[in-house]
């Protein structure tokens, strides 16, 4: 009689294990999401709230100086077609990645910038994380603190979006890890010494302490993707994009804190 | 292109403890540090940070490696007399950068 019971105890044993699989698929409900502002201590939240102790408003200045400078082919300053960017730039980070039909398909804010640079300025790219382009993004971004995150979801988007959310999702690495497993799955809770937060990208660029500088929301991703022993997306790679266009989406609603401090 | 922050009250009562808060764009690279290939990457850091009011030194710091990227540093002074407050920083690479700010006491 041993062989049923044992049958018995295998099929609850699996059905608790799919009803967890099932428990901890979900993603985070609205109401329950948090910005990574609301993990941090007292101390990094300080420096965020003050322009002053915020060392992202030197490179806010500095995009301000940018912005007015003309170069490449055309001779052209980001003024001279957008003007005063506190009034022309303000709501802009807050809606991407958006779609661009010349490329048919979304771009974030680095490679707009970067395409605006390349097609109406005439000049080079600027290479990705480079003291230019993080400066340039933080006082575009800078336009929109305050205001709340709408990503266009359509036809055209939808199915980067799904792509970033397969993404999101699916396992990879040595480690074998998805990166809903911590932070749909574990947020809150600690690894090593770190709270892991929801992973909803409210600030970026942002200035990181351990990275002692700006930095991207690429670069944070590319961080993550080698501590789960994946190999990284190359900058800009699209399958980087489709992630930042989920991971927006998924903040949808929030308000955007750029430029951020963060541990 | 360096940089640098200040942030001091324009005006204050004569007596009155001001509290300044400064912030100034650097590296901080602390020399200890090697490339992925090995090479040391040499110190580049700041040395010194003065503030002068109306020309009498105030406040003075040394700094050293291990002092994070961008150094925030706030002290406070007695507003005497109404002039001009100017912060020196020096360092590795000939690195300087000077700033002055207004204070209107009353």
């Amino acid at each position: 009689m041993g062989a049923p019971r044992r049958a018995t105890r295998l099929a609850v044993l699996t059905g608790v294990v799919a009803l967890t699989a099932v428990a901890f698929a979900a993603e985070i409900p609205l109401a329950e999401r948090r910005s990574g502002y609301e993990f941090m201590g007292r101390e990094t939240r300080a420096m965020q709230d003050d322009d002053t102790a915020n060392p992202a408003t030197l490179s806010v200045l500095e995009g301000a100086a940018l912005w007015t400078r003309k170069i490449g082919a055309a001779g052209r300053a980001c003024a001279d077609c957008h003007g005063d960017a506190s009034a022309t730039m303000k709501g802009v980070a807050a809606r991407y990645p958006a779609f661009d039909a010349a490329r048919g398909r979304p771009i974030d804010l680095e490679q707009r910038i970067n395409a605006c640079r390349v097609d109406r300025q005439q000049a080079p790219a600027l290479a990705w994380e480079s003291r230019d382009l993080l400066a340039l993004t933080a006082y575009v971004a800078r336009q929109s603190r305050g205001r709340p995150i709408e990503i266009a979801v359509d036809g055209r988007t939808q199915p980067f979006l799904e792509a970033g959310r397969a993404a999101f999702q699916r396992r990879q690495g040595q480690l074998n890890l998805a990166c809903s497993q911590c932070h749909d799955d574990y947020w809150g809770r600690q690894l090593a010494g770190n709270v892991i937060p929801q992973a909803h990208p409210t600030g970026y660029p942002l200035y990181r302490l351990e990275w002692q500088a700006l930095g991207s929301l690429q670069r944070r991703l590319r961080n993550c993707l080698v501590g789960m022993r994946a190999e990284p997306y190359e900058y800009g790679a699209p399958e980087m994009v489709d992630l930042e266009l989920y991971l927006m989406w998924r903040a949808r609603g929030m308000t955007l804190e750029s430029p951020a401090v963060r541990p | 292109m360096a940089g640098a922050l200040i942030n001091v009250p324009e005006r204050a009562k004569r007596g009155e403890v001001i509290e300044i808060k400064t912030l100034v764009s650097h590296p901080m690279e602390t020399g200890y540090r090697r490339t992925q290939l090995g090479a040391p990457i040499p110190r580049d850091i700041i040395r010194l940070f003065v503030c002068a009011y109306n020309g009498t030194e105030v406040f003075r710091a040394e700094l050293h490696p291990a002092i994070a990227a961008n150094p925030f540093i706030v002290f406070s002074t007695i507003a005497i007399e109404s002039g001009t407050l100017t912060f020196h920083w020096t360092g590795d690479n000939g690195f300087s950068v000077t700033e002055s700010a207004a204070l209107t006491v009353v």
